[in-house]
C-alpha cells in the first residue's frame, strides 16, 4: 500500500553489526499512512522490534532512510528531540519514572518541552488518566500499580505530547494473561480515535482484529504484508504460513 | 575517688581554660568544618561532571556517530581516567603536599591550598560513586526519557540523576565522612585544624589525655550526627517507590 503524502515512508532501512556480519535489518521498505494500524508480527529475532525502535532512532540505522513528515529522520543534522516528541513510544517493560507520581510521569515532558503551564498539563494528564480508569490514582507511585495498570498509564503518558504516531514494542509481552485484554482495550479505542499506531506484537487477535495492515518480518527483512485477511486467512510464502501454523 | 575526680578537675582547666587554650579547639573546629564543607562542594560538583562524561561516554561510545563530539569525548574521558587513576593512586597527604609546597608554593593560605587539595582529591572517589548510580539505572529509563523528546542533558537531568543519587545516597554519605576525616592531615601543610589544635595544646601542656579525647569526641559527634540526618533524608527520598 502506497500513499501520495505518508506519514512515514521508510526506505532500505538497515541495521548491521559488526560490519555486516549481524543484519537485524536488512533492507526493509514500507509507508504508514496516517490514521493507519499497522502491526508488525514475526518470530523472536526477526528484527521487528529492532524495526520500530529505528523508527524513532533509539536504535540508528546503518542504512536507508525514514522520512517522517517530510523530514529524513537519518539525517545527522536534524534536531531528532523534536521529531521525537512527535512519536509517542509504549515499551514492553514500561519504563514509568519510579521517583515521580503518575501525574508527575505525564507532565514532566509537556511542561519541560512544550512548555505548557502546569495547570493545563495537569489537567490534560487528569482528562487522559481518567479516560483509562486511573484519575484516583494520579498521586500514587508506578510501583504501586499492576502491570496493566503501568502500562496503561504508559500509553497516555506518551499520549500527553500529543503526538501523529503511536510506536508500540510489544506492549503486552511483559503482561500477566489477566491483564492483556485492558491494555490492548486502551489501543484499540486509540485506533478507533483515527491514531496511526506501529504495533509489534505476539497477540494475533490483536492483529487480525485493529491491524489495518499486517507486516510479516523474519531474518531481518519484510516478507509479506497485506490485509489482516491475506495475511492470516491467505498466507502466501511458506515462512509466514510456517509461523502461523505455529502460534495460531 | 575524689582524687581521681580532682585531676580531671586540674587537667581539664590546664589544657583548656588556662590561657583560652579552649580557642584551639574552636578555631581548629571551624577551620576543619571550612574545609570540608568548601571540599564537599568542589568534590560533588567536579566529581558528578567526571562521572557523566565517563558514563556518556561507556553508554554511547558504541552509539555515537564519528566526529567532532565524539573525539572531544573521547578525549575527555580519557583526561578524566588518568585524573582518577593518579588521584586514588597516591595518598592524599602527599598530594596535599605537593599542591601547598610545590603547586602553590607561592600561597600563604594553607586553608585554601589545603580546601583545594581535598576537594580534588574527594572528586575522584565521588565521581566513581556517581557513575556507578548513573550505571545500574536500567537503560529503558533513558530510552522513556529520549522517546518522549529529552535531550540527553534533560534525560540525564530529570529522569537519571534524581534515581541514581537516591540509589548511591549512603555511599555518598560514606564519602563526606572519609572526607571529614582525612582534612585531619591539614596539620601537614601548617594548617591548624581540630587535630591540629588539640595536639599544639598537647605540646604546650605535655598532658596528651584530654587534648586528644576532646578532638576524638567532636570528630565522633559530627560524624554521628551526619549519620543521623543522612539517614532522615534516606528515609524522606525511599517514600517514593518500593
Amino acid at each position: 500500500m502506497t500513499t501520495e503524502n505518508p506519514l512515514i515512508r521508510v526506505t532500505d532501512l538497515k541495521k548491521h553489526f559488526k560490519g555486516g556480519k549481524i543484519r537485524a535489518l536488512d533492507g526493509v521498505t514500507t509507508d504508514i499512512a496516517k490514521g493507519e494500524v499497522v502491526v508488525v508480527i514475526g518470530p523472536s529475532g526477526s528484527g521487528k522490534s529492532t524495526f520500530l525502535r529505528c523508527l524513532n532512532l533509539l536504535e540508528i540505522p546503518t542504512g536507508g532512510s525514514i522520512l517522517y513528515e517530510g523530514v529524513d529522520l537519518t539525517d545527522p543534522k536534524i534536531n531528532i528531540d523534536h521529531h521525537r516528541q512527535k512519536m509517542g513510544m509504549v515499551f514492553q517493560h514500561f519504563n514509568l519514572f519510579p521517583h515521580k507520581t503518575l501525574l508527575q510521569n505525564m507532565t514532566l515532558a509537556p511542561i519541560h518541552l512544550l512548555k505548557m503551564n502546569k495547570k493545563d498539563a495537569e489537567e490534560k494528564a487528569l482528562a487522559l488518566l481518567d479516560r483509562v480508569g486511573l484519575r484516583d490514582r494520579a498521586g500514587a507511585y508506578p510501583s504501586q500499580l499492576s502491570g496493566g495498570q503501568k502500562q496503561r498509564v504508559a500509553i497516555v503518558r506518551a499520549l500527553c505530547m500529543s503526538p501523529n504516531v503511536m510506536l508500540f514494542d510489544e506492549p503486552t509481552s511483559a503482561l500477566d494473561p489477566e491483564m492483556v485484554g485492558e491494555v490492548l482495550d486502551v489501543m484499540k479505542e486509540l485506533a478507533c480515535e483515527g491514531m496511526t499506531m506501529v504495533v509489534v506484537t505476539h497477540e494475533m487477535g490483536f492483529a487480525r482484529e485493529v491491524g489495518d495492515r499486517v507486516l510479516f518480518m523474519d531474518g531481518g527483512c519484510l516478507i509479506e504484508e497485506g490485509t489482516p485477511e491475506e495475511i492470516f486467512n491467505h498466507p502466501q510464502s511458506p515462512r509466514l504460513q510456517d509461523f502461523l501454523s505455529k502460534v495460531l | 575517688m575524689g582524687a581521681w575526680l580532682q585531676r580531671v578537675q586540674s587537667q581539664f582547666i590546664l589544657n583548656f581554660i588556662e590561657k583560652d587554650r579552649w580557642k584551639y579547639l574552636v578555631n581548629g573546629l571551624g577551620t576543619t568544618l571550612r574545609i570540608t564543607i568548601g571540599a564537599l562542594i568542589i568534590g560533588a560538583i567536579l566529581g558528578a561532571v567526571i562521572a557523566i562524561v565517563r558514563a556518556t561516554w561507556d553508554k554511547n561510545r558504541e552509539t555515537l556517530r564519528p566526529g567532532f563530539g565524539r573525539s572531544l569525548l573521547e578525549v575527555v574521558n580519557g583526561i578524566c581516567k588518568l585524573y582518577l587513576t593518579v588521584i586514588r593512586g597516591t595518598p592524599v597527604v602527599v598530594q596535599l603536599m605537593i599542591m601547598y609546597y610545590i603547586i602553590f608554593a607561592s600561597s600563604k593560605n594553607g586553608v585554601a591550598v589545603a580546601t583545594l587539595a581535598f576537594g580534588l582529591n574527594s572528586a575522584a572517589y565521588v565521581a566513581e560513586i556517581i557513575r556507578s548510580g548513573i550505571m545500574s539505572i536500567d537503560n529503558g529509563q533513558f530510552e522513556a526519557g529520549r522517546s518522549l523528546g529529552f535531550n540527553y542533558v534533560q534525560t540525564m537531568w530529570h529522569i537519571i540523576l534524581p534515581q541514581s543519587f537516591k540509589n548511591v545516597l549512603p555511599a555518598l554519605a560514606n564519602e563526606l565522612i572519609t572526607l571529614l576525616k582525612e582534612t585531619s592531615v591539614a596539620g601537614y601543610v601548617a594548617v591548624v585544624d581540630l587535630t591540629k589544635g588539640g595536639d599544639i595544646i598537647r605540646g604546650v601542656t605535655y598532658s596528651p589525655f584530654m587534648p586528644l579525647i576532646f578532638v576524638a569526641l567532636i570528630y565522633l559527634i559530627i560524624v554521628v550526627v551526619l549519620t543521623k540526618l543522612v539517614g532522615i533524608l534516606e528515609r524522606r527520598l525511599r517514600n517514593s517507590d518500593h
